[in-house]
């Protein structure tokens, strides 16, 4: 009789803990961010925004608790990849995200390949990136779709002769090409190609060299966080006053820095997938929310970047019903759409990239801070640069 | 190409102000303390919440920032610094980088890692022309200011009691101790006016360099340049080192950008082969 | 050239200091052991291995020749870019025959650049040293069609070791590579310091002009210690390369040399254990203190270098040295003698 009882217990157990262990196992996800060193900022802001999305959805999705496990990489390669090696291996993360510049995000490529987890990029803007392993995700942006879109705007508005101005590594050499491509085959003319070093930026040299080339406009690219240094010295050189156009794709007037740049930055044209001021109510939301949680400081498209990123594992997730392997879990993404406080995105299924609306828009003064006030869309737009190798 | 001389020569005098704090305390007290750039940046913020938090006009904020980078220096000293003085040079250095790891999550924490900018004033902004060169009103300013320090420092160090007794201790420290001189106190008081320069330094700075929480780890270097080729016997050889690594930065960016800082390197490596003391060492082998 | 000892006393005591002591042993039976004890860490010791062999040549430098370099990273950064680029155009296939390659060619840059540390007092040695480190930097930003630029070096694949050990995700077969290697030199270090070389070397240290006097070239020894240390700094950077199969602008940085600076002081110079106790115990609180807080950890950190120097690291050498004397064996008629 006991011995019946005790084996129904036993078995009542197993039953329970079979189902509740399936239920019950959480789900982790490796955020990699440089949360010191040169992109510090990036990283905060995309912590700050997973962090609210989950404040504001909870951690229980499809019967699972999410655990988000933060590492800070320092902006240095090797430690992403070794960091995301222990992530995988010794917690056993399902997705690793994050990835505050390129080589971060290619560094961890073939881990991602190798061990079957999904990566999600959610600030690194380079086209390839998502090239290099069938695992990997974008909800940030690449630099070719701000680029073309401003270099359309720019031929279309009377602008002749430009000097492009960009930091030198690979999300700036696509900024670059991407534009001066669209340019000359709308007619315009590209007179100057100035790079600038990525770890010590100096503008002075560089601006000098665009004053001395007579343009019409200066195409900046620079990465988020170094926009405000730049604007200082475009403003001291007086750049504005003669009549230099200030075009690009949006980081040089980055939401994080810019109300701080000085008013010499209005009149700025930058094409961008993300402004705070966009007009929509989930943007609206948003800003609201992560100003609340950030002591008053504006999120930037590093910070949607992140926010978008976690919604993704969080519908995936949904959708899977719980199964978290990479194939499963990238099979979900591919295709997914929904309405980002960016505007309406959607996952690429062919390239696993981010196509999302790029906005034009000119810096103003509004409520007596400096936004980027959006003017003009471009629906739907995919990345041009994989798009052409088809 | 004036204009970029002119860049050059306030580049290199606020390179100047920054870093002759670093020199006299190298030259004076033998320590080696990375940790200056730290009190630059202190410099740097006090004069951005000065300024832009609680509306001081600019140019008071830079007396403001002085003072403050002062008062740290003299704090910081008393009850830190002085513990470590007659250690190796390897235990400053450990040390002082200990020391700058603090103060840049410190201000990390407090002030976030944003880049910060200043408000200045609308007439100091933009440029106007003078014969055809472009003259960036700022830089202007800065090369002002910073003339001014060099001058009043000069004086000091020549022509008052407090500039001999400074002169005598660097020069021998336990000789000037013999002939009745408070060395301790000269080596506070030099602490602070070095760590106060600073602080001025990184408010002036904060409109070309740039001002993040890990602005003492970027400019390190560049302090370290200066004082090297400039030697610790003097002011004038930090000063006409500043100027030329000034120039030479801002040249080299411009002809060659690709090579970025190759050529502040350059020049320092081949000055230090040839005079491996510092442009103006008076050849005590240390 | 050799120095035969005229007096056998004095090579006695010479060679006594050369023996194996416990503590020794102990800690290579202990390195050892952690291959089986604990593969869930064999990633970050990996990463302690390359630093610990990187301290090393900082060593053989610092502590036994006196020169203080805060450019390492040099030699790390071509060392790592050599293996890399090696791997990456299939030049040599075999790992350790490329390790050997670019640790060679690290030595040649060394040997070359090794007149510029000859002059000067110890700041100038520091910004010349550092002026060369970040000298290649700019280079290899220059010629990014070679090197990859800010974006590092991409796509190195690294041939299974001697053909079969495949470097595998979860760093197993890296770990035990990198253990040997860092032994093999250690063992090689250790012999040349204890050789008549490495004695004269702690003579030129001691006092320049006085080993002169003797007959020591002062200038040779620094170049030959120099150029080994550029080897084996180049040894480490090539193993960095081969693991993480990524080469990066930043192993030339600033922080890296400076990063080993302070673990090579954190463990002590001029025992060559410094340098590997010294990673061993930095890269461990770094990775505790920023799993803890990934944001702020610098500033603990900062606050243990500063109570260290505080407390005086005489101090706890002293305190580590009363414990050590507590063991018997050959230590106790160490200290007598």
């Amino acid at each position: 009789m006991m011995k019946r009882i005790l084996a129904g217990l036993v078995g009542a157990a197993a039953l329970a803990f079979a189902g509740g262990a399936a239920a019950q196992q959480p789900m982790k996800i490796g955020l990699i961010l440089p949360m010191t060193g040169g992109q510090a900022s990036t990283g905060k802001q995309i912590d700050a925004a997973v962090r609210l999305y989950m404040q504001q959805h909870g951690d229980i999705v499809a019967g699972r608790k999410i655990e988000v496990i933060l590492k800070d990489d320092g902006t240095v390669p090797d430690n992403t990849k070794r960091l995301a090696q222990e992530l995988i291996v010794n917690d056993h993360v399902d997705v690793i995200a994050g990835f505050g510049i390129t080589p971060s995000a290619l560094a961890a490529a073939p881990l991602a390949t190798e061990a079957k987890v999904t990566e999600i990029v959610m600030a690194a803007g380079t086209s390839i990136i998502t090239e290099r392993s069938p695992y990997i995700a974008r909800t940030s942006f690449t630099l070719a779709q701000s680029s073309v879109i401003i270099a359309d705007w720019a031929a279309k508005n009377g602008i002749k002769k430009v000097a492009t101005l960009v930091s030198d590594y690979a999300p700036g050499a696509d900024a670059q090409n991407s534009f001066k491509e669209r340019f000359t085959a709308a007619g315009g003319q590209v007179v100057e190609e100035i790079k600038v070093p990525l770890a010590s930026p100096d503008f002075s040299p560089a601006l000098q060299r665009a004053v001395d080339a007579t343009s019409d406009a200066i195409f900046v690219f620079v990465p988020a966080g170094q926009g405000g240094g730049f604007a200082k010295q475009y403003a001291e050189r007086g750049l504005d006053k003669a009549g230099i156009k200030l075009i690009g794709p949006g980081d040089v007037t980055d939401d994080d820095l810019l109300n701080n740049m000085g008013d010499a930055v209005i009149g700025a044209v930058t094409a961008h997938l993300y402004s705070a001021a966009h007009p929509s109510a989930a943007n609206k939301d948003f800003v609201a929310a992560y100003k609340k949680l950030m002591n008053g400081q504006r999120p930037g498209f590093m910070a949607v970047g992140g926010y978008d990123g976690i919604h993704l594992v969080y519908e995936a997730l949904k959708k899977t019903g719980g199964k978290s392997d990479g194939d499963a879990l990238i099979a979900a993404m591919k295709g997914m759409s929904w309405e980002s406080p960016r505007g309406p995105i959607s996952i690429d299924p062919d390239t696993r990239d981010i196509i999302q609306n790029i906005y034009i828009r000119r810096v103003e003064k509004v409520g007596g801070e400096l936004y980027n006030v959006e003017f003009a869309t471009f629906e739907a737009v995919k990345d041009p640069i994989k798009a052409a190798k088809k | 190409m004036l204009t970029i001389l002119f860049d050059g020569i306030a580049y290199g005098m606020l390179l100047f102000v920054l870093a002759c704090g670093l020199a006299v305390t190298l030259g004076l007290m033998n320590f080696v303390n990375l940790a200056h750039g730290a009190f630059a940046m202190a410099g740097g913020y006090v004069a951005f919440v000065a300024v832009n938090r609680l509306g001081v006009p600019f140019l008071l904020g830079l007396p403001i920032a002085f003072l403050a980078s002062a008062l740290l220096g003299i704090l910081l000293e008393q009850t830190l610094y002085v513990h470590v003085y007659g250690k190796s040079h390897l235990d400053q250095v450990l040390f002082s980088i200990g020391l700058v790891f603090m103060a840049v999550a410190a201000v990390d924490y407090t002030m976030g890692s944003s880049q910060v900018f200043i408000e200045v004033p609308d007439y100091l902004k933009g440029q106007f022309k003078f014969f055809g060169v472009g003259i960036g009103r700022y830089r202007l300013l800065v090369i002002a200011i910073c003339g001014l320090i060099t001058a009043a420092l000069q004086l000091v160090l020549s022509h008052t009691r407090f500039g001999s007794r400074l002169r005598a201790s660097v020069d021998d420290a336990r000789v000037a101790r013999g002939l009745g001189i408070n060395v301790g106190a000269v080596f506070a008081a030099t602490f602070a006016a070095g760590s106060g320069l600073a602080g001025l330094g990184g408010a002036l700075g904060v409109e070309i360099l740039g001002l993040d929480p890990y602005f003492p780890l970027k400019f390190m270097i560049y302090f370290l340049i200066v004082v090297t080729v400039g030697g610790t016997s003097s002011i004038t050889g930090p000063f006409v080192a500043s100027i030329l690594l000034g120039i030479a930065d801002v040249a080299g960016k411009y002809y060659v950008p690709k090579l970025g800082a190759f050529a502040i390197y350059t020049v320092m490596i081949v000055v230090l082969i040839w005079r491996p003391q510092g442009l103006f060492a008076r050849g005590t082998a240390k | 050239m050799s120095s035969r000892l005229a007096e056998p006393e004095v090579a006695r005591l010479v060679m006594r200091r050369a023996r194996w002591g416990f503590f020794e042993i102990a800690f290579w039976l202990a390195a050892l052991a952690t291959i089986f004890l604990f593969p869930a860490r064999h990633l970050i010791l990996t990463e302690v291995a390359i630093l610990g062999l990187f301290a090393l040549s900082l060593d053989l430098i610092l502590g036994y020749a006196g020169i203080i370099s805060l450019g390492q990273a040099a030699f790390f950064g071509f060392g790592a870019y050599c293996a890399g680029l090696l791997a990456k155009h299939a030049l040599v296939t075999e790992p350790v025959l490329a390790l050997v390659i670019a640790g060679f060619a690290s030595a040649v840059l060394g040997f070359f650049t090794s007149f510029l540390v000859l002059r000067g007092s110890d700041l100038t040695r520091i910004m010349v040293t550092l002026g060369i480190a970040l000298v290649l930097r700019e280079l290899a930003n220059r010629y990014d069609g070679l090197t990859g630029g800010a974006d590092g070096l991409q796509g190195i694949e690294i041939a299974p070791l001697f053909g079969r050990f495949r470097f595998d995700m979860f760093g197993h077969t890296g770990y035990v590579y990198c253990l040997a290697v860092l032994f093999f030199f250690f063992l090689l270090a250790r012999r040349t310091v204890n050789s008549p070389f490495g004695l004269s070397l702690r003579a030129v240290k001691g006092n320049p002009l006085r080993a002169s006097a003797v007959g020591i070239s002062v200038k040779g020894r620094l170049v030959a210690i120099y150029t080994v240390a550029a080897g084996y700094a180049g040894v480490a950077g090539a193993l960095l390369a081969q693991t993480t199969q990524f080469a990066s602008l930043d192993m030339f940085s600033f922080e890296r040399s400076a990063d080993v600076l302070l673990m090579l002081i954190l463990g002590g110079t001029g025992y060559l254990y410094g340098g590997v106790v010294g990673a061993l115990i930095f890269k461990l609180m770094q990775d505790w203190l920023a799993g803890m807080t990934p944001q702020y950890w610098q500033f603990w950190i900062g606050l243990v270098l500063v109570s260290i120097v505080l407390v005086g690291r005489e101090r706890i050498a002293h305190w580590l040295a009363a414990i050590r004397r507590r063991i018997p064996l050959s230590l106790a008629r160490r200290q007598a003698a």
